[in-house]
């Protein structure tokens, strides 16, 4: 099938089988390897992507259920090249990953979360990130990385 | 000898940002499956259905006939087409191939390999392999594995016992008589392990017109392209291995031997790159990535005053269908085999027994933590006879900071610690005790849990000649190579993978640290196996020592050769130079730049001190600290350094649902000099979350009855959430060890050694009012509601 995904903003044509993920179809089709494969049933948060904002699950979706809405990959955060974003770097500021395969999950995770919650407690920080495994860091210091994005942006003007 | 340097450091244990995080915040991380080549086909196994049965015939036509499909590979071909791949154990006719050949010995088990233009074809094409099987009778369960009448996994072999050996170092029976107390238990720790969240990924390719295999694969392997090219009958200079894959975790498991062997025959015999990722489920199965499976039976003979003199320990391993290197997860913690204590003598029986389960691999810490598990438990248990506090016991139990190095019976020197000082700065954070009658008060059930358990680090592989005499491999080095461009930029190159331990970061400062120049200066780069130095990969919790210990000593060279020059061009001797930021400075007040340094040995070979080779560079091959003396007397210097760990740790649980929660969680560490702070704390919390894991949630089970595996999604093997792993307090303490280069031990598998046996004498504590315990892991609600339920009455 031929369906149009707007991932970051463009639009990109694809021609895929009918049965594709949109993980697949991000991965292979877009050729974005920023999201990952880690479960693929829905369990593990890997693959999170936004879609028209919202953390999503892009192994438990079909790419043509993505048609019409905005896809929003952690290749889409990234002000520049080269360049973080305030959450992307709290990440790095508390060293908030290991092996970096979950990391951007988490990220966009963590970007969906301060935007409808800007002061989050604890609590709430781990409640929003419950729903995505890291098998490295024990959470701890992704939980420091996401309060300090939190006080960072309130401090900034821009979003 | 190791020329140790001193504090104060410039960057060395300082914070700063870890230079990886940069590419994977941005999703930039390379990650094994994110390579893309032309023309590449891709892998789906046909698994086995059966625990064991015959392959009575495989016919895979109708997979063949599929348009796209291009080969169904089986067992039987590939047997043909390559060597077995290599046992650690002393087990000649216990064979592996990355298929099975003839029978298969686990449920999961690849029987064939199917290869396509897509997974998705692939996958639909496995369907329509038929194999045909008869059954047979098979075993699960280690224990009665090892009985006469049970089925044989490996027939040929003669028994299902892969290892067996017993150690006698001390007067053990001199000891057990002499004692006024013995005390004899059982503990179970039950089969689980690291589960990356990246799966096994491997892409090869074969270039016809070089006779060269490139692979690209998510490992953590020592030896891994010797590995490959043995396997394939490749000279070991035909396998190029590309070392700059970031690896998605691993903690142990990534191995991944089978994999690549498999994907490198079909690249060579199909002509086109093929990749193989595992789903889920394969990797659950059949990705051959599950840990130790062990019953300890300990017997501890003590005295009045809870001082534990001997020890007799037997600890019989499950290491499931295949041996590969997962029996000397028996043989690694005899270097730590009496953990923090100065238990004088211990017998020692290891045990490992093939089953009709999934093959075990190296699981974080080598065996080390669940080994620990066992020893806590008796040195609780001594307390609880005594009716001694646990903290006294073991307080009265350590080895004393004046007693280094220590020689344990083993043969193992453990090179320095400060366990009494440790101790009493962690339960100087809070009392546990108090809080745990609070919460007791309000009706809960509550305990406090201790583990005091070491961290062997910078791993050897002692433990290979001691459990397989065959076996004389001492050597365990690791390395690393400088290298200073015509524009003075320096370039460092480590060689082996990486999988979230921040290798590179670590290069970095510790070149750094010589060379007196900012870390943020330095590239470091992983360059592929044929262009590499060896290394033995980062297992053992040795990179920090290891590769830390290889890097200074490259700097130091290359250092020594700058001044070299500097002395030369000046016409002093190097005595009277002094080396500062990349600059060298003469008495008198003349100096050379480090950019005037660079010139002279890239350009002007006029300048260069006669017979010195042009250019800037320098390597190390850094050796153990240890060296590599054979065992005597079945005895060996496992492991060079100690670091130390103390748990002390609060859980509370309602009476009727009995889910534990750890309320308080303070873990005094000391790794001796820290190299980089914030990556030592992820690895501390991250161990602890591990075994947060072990103790209460994970377990590969099994149906006992079709010997299926009944834990083989993330819906059922249960990985700690953010919800379950509690904030941690930490307190630090630093013991240098005399043996690196800068003082520093292993942190690795730091929190994950003791945090099971933690977890679980908290819970028997909380539990101890109610006259009930559990000694086996994992402690699941249901395990203990339903011991409780037994009390009510």
């Amino acid at each position: 099938m031929k369906l149009v995904l707007n991932v970051n903003g463009s639009d990109r044509m694809l021609e895929l089988e009918d049965r594709t993920s949109l993980l697949d179809a991000l991965r292979d089709g877009v050729g974005l390897k920023g999201t990952h494969a880690g479960c693929e049933h829905g369990v593990c948060g890997t693959c999170t992507v936004l879609l028209d904002g919202e953390a999503v699950r892009s192994c438990l979706m079909l790419a043509a259920q993505a048609e019409g809405h905005a896809v929003t990959t952690i290749e889409g955060v990234t002000p520049g090249p080269g360049e973080l974003s305030i959450v992307q770097d709290s990440f790095v500021e508390t060293h908030g990953m290991q092996c970096g395969y979950c990391t951007p999950g988490m990220v966009l995770t963590a970007i969906a979360l301060l935007r409808d919650n800007p002061a989050p407690t604890r609590d709430e920080i781990v409640e929003a990130i419950s729903g995505n495994l890291c098998r490295c860091t024990g959470y701890g210091q992704i939980v420091e990385a996401i309060a300090l994005a939190a006080e960072r942006l309130q401090r900034s003007n821009t979003p | 000898m190791t020329v140790q340097l001193q504090p104060p450091f410039r960057y060395v244990g300082h914070k700063r940002r870890v230079r990886e995080d940069r590419r994977f915040v941005a999703g930039g991380g390379h990650f094994a499956a994110d390579l893309v080549l032309a023309g590449m086909l891709h892998c789906a196994p046909v698994q086995s259905e059966h625990p064991a049965a015959r392959i009575v015939g495989i016919d895979a036509s109708a997979a063949l006939a599929l348009p796209g499909v291009h080969a169904v590979l089986t067992g039987a071909q590939l047997a043909a087409a390559s060597e077995p791949l290599m046992n650690g154990a002393n087990t000649p006719l216990v064979v592996r191939y990355p298929l099975a050949v003839g029978q298969v010995r686990y449920a999961g088990e690849w029987v064939a390999m199917v290869v396509a233009e897509s997974r998705a074809l692939a996958e639909d094409a496995r369907e329509l392999v038929r194999v045909e099987y008869e059954q047979l009778p098979f075993v699960t369960d280690g224990e009665a594995a090892i009985a006469t009448d049970a089925p044989l996994v490996h027939p040929p072999h003669g028994s299902n016992v892969l290892l067996d050996r017993r150690f006698v170092w001390g007067p053990v029976a001199e000891r057990f008589a002499a004692a006024p107390r013995k005390l004899a238990y059982r503990v179970r720790w039950a089969r689980s392990s690291t589960v990356p969240l990246e799966t096994f990924a491997v892409t090869a390719q074969w270039d016809a017109s070089q006779d060269v295999l490139d692979v690209w694969a998510s490992i953590q392997m020592p030896k891994f392209p010797d590995q490959i090219a043995r396997s394939l009958r490749l000279p070991g200079n035909a396998v190029r291995v590309h070392y700059d894959v970031d690896v998605g975790g691993s903690y142990g498991v990534k191995r991944g031997i089978k994999h690549a062997v498999l994907v490198g025959h079909l690249a060579r015999v199909l002509g086109r790159p093929v990749r193989l990722v595992e789903d889920r489920l394969e990797n659950m199965t059949g990705g051959d990535m599950q840990g130790p499976e062990r019953v300890f039976d300990v017997e501890l003979a003590y005295d009045d005053d809870g001082r534990v003199h001997a020890m007799k320990m037997r600890a019989l391993d499950n290491v499931g269908a295949y041996a590969g290197r997962s029996p000397f997860q028996l043989g690694k913690p005899i270097g730590a085999i009496v953990g923090p204590y100065a238990i004088e003598a211990v017998e020692y029986h290891a045990l490992a027994v093939a089953s009709n389960k999934t093959p075990q691999e190296a699981v974080r810490g080598f065996g080390q933590a669940p080994t620990n598990y066992a020893l806590e438990t008796g040195i609780d248990q001594v307390a609880a006879a005594l009716g001694l506090d646990r903290l006294e016991v073991r307080r009265r139990n350590f080895i004393r900071a004046d007693q280094f190095p220590y020689l344990i019976p083993s043969g193992t020197t453990y090179d320095s610690g400060n366990y009494h000082g440790l101790l009493e700065k962690t339960v100087a954070v809070a009392d546990l005790f108090a809080e745990r009658d609070a919460l007791r008060a309000q009706g809960l059930l509550a305990g406090v849990g201790i583990a005091a358990c070491l961290e062997p680090s910078g791993g050897n592989s002692s433990f290979e000649p001691l459990l397989n005499p065959a076996n004389r491999t001492t050597t365990w080095m690791e390395s690393c190579r400088l290298h200073v461009d015509g524009l003075g930029g320096i370039t460092a190159a480590m060689h082996t993978t990486t999988s979230g331990q921040a290798h590179e970061t670590l290069v970095s400062v510790a070149v750094a640290e010589v060379l007196e120049i900012p870390p943020e200066r330095i590239r470091v780069i992983r360059p592929d196996s044929l262009a590499s130095l060896p290394s033995n990969s980062p297992v053992g919790s040795r990179m920090a020592i290891m590769l830390g210990g290889a890097a200074v000593r490259a700097a130091q060279k290359l250092r020594a050769q700058l001044l070299a020059i500097a002395a030369h061009d000046l016409g002093v001797s190097p005595l009277e130079l002094r080396y500062s930021e990349g600059d060298v400075h003469a008495a008198d007040g003349r100096k050379l730049t480090w950019q005037e340094l660079v010139v002279i040995a890239h350009r002007e070979y006029f300048r260069l001190p006669l017979g010195m080779e042009p250019g800037l560079s320098a390597s190390s091959i850094y050796m153990v600290p240890t060296g590599g003396a054979l065992p005597k007397d079945d005895k060996v210097q496992m492991y060079p350094c100690h670091s130390f760990e103390f748990h002390y740790i609060l859980v509370a649980m309602d009476r009727v649902l009995c889910r534990p929660q750890i309320r308080r969680y303070i873990i005094g560490h000391d790794c001796g000099q820290v190299i980089s702070p914030d990556v030592v704390k992820g690895m501390t919390l991250g161990g602890i979350a591990h075994g947060i894991g072990a103790a209460l949630l994970e377990e590969f089970s099994i149906d006992a009855q079709t010997g299926q595996p009944t834990a083989a999604s993330f819906m059922d093997y249960l990985l700690p959430s953010a919800h379950e792993v509690p904030h941690v307090e930490i307190v630090h303490q630093t013991t240098p060890s005399p043996l690196t280069v800068f003082g520093q031990k292993g942190s690795g598998e730091s929190g994950y050694l003791g945090s099971p046996a933690a977890i679980a004498g908290a819970i028997n504590d909380a539990l101890a009012p109610h006259g009930v315990r559990v000694d086996q892991l994992p402690m699941r609600p249901a395990l203990l509601s339903d011991l409780l339920e037994g009390t009510h009455t």
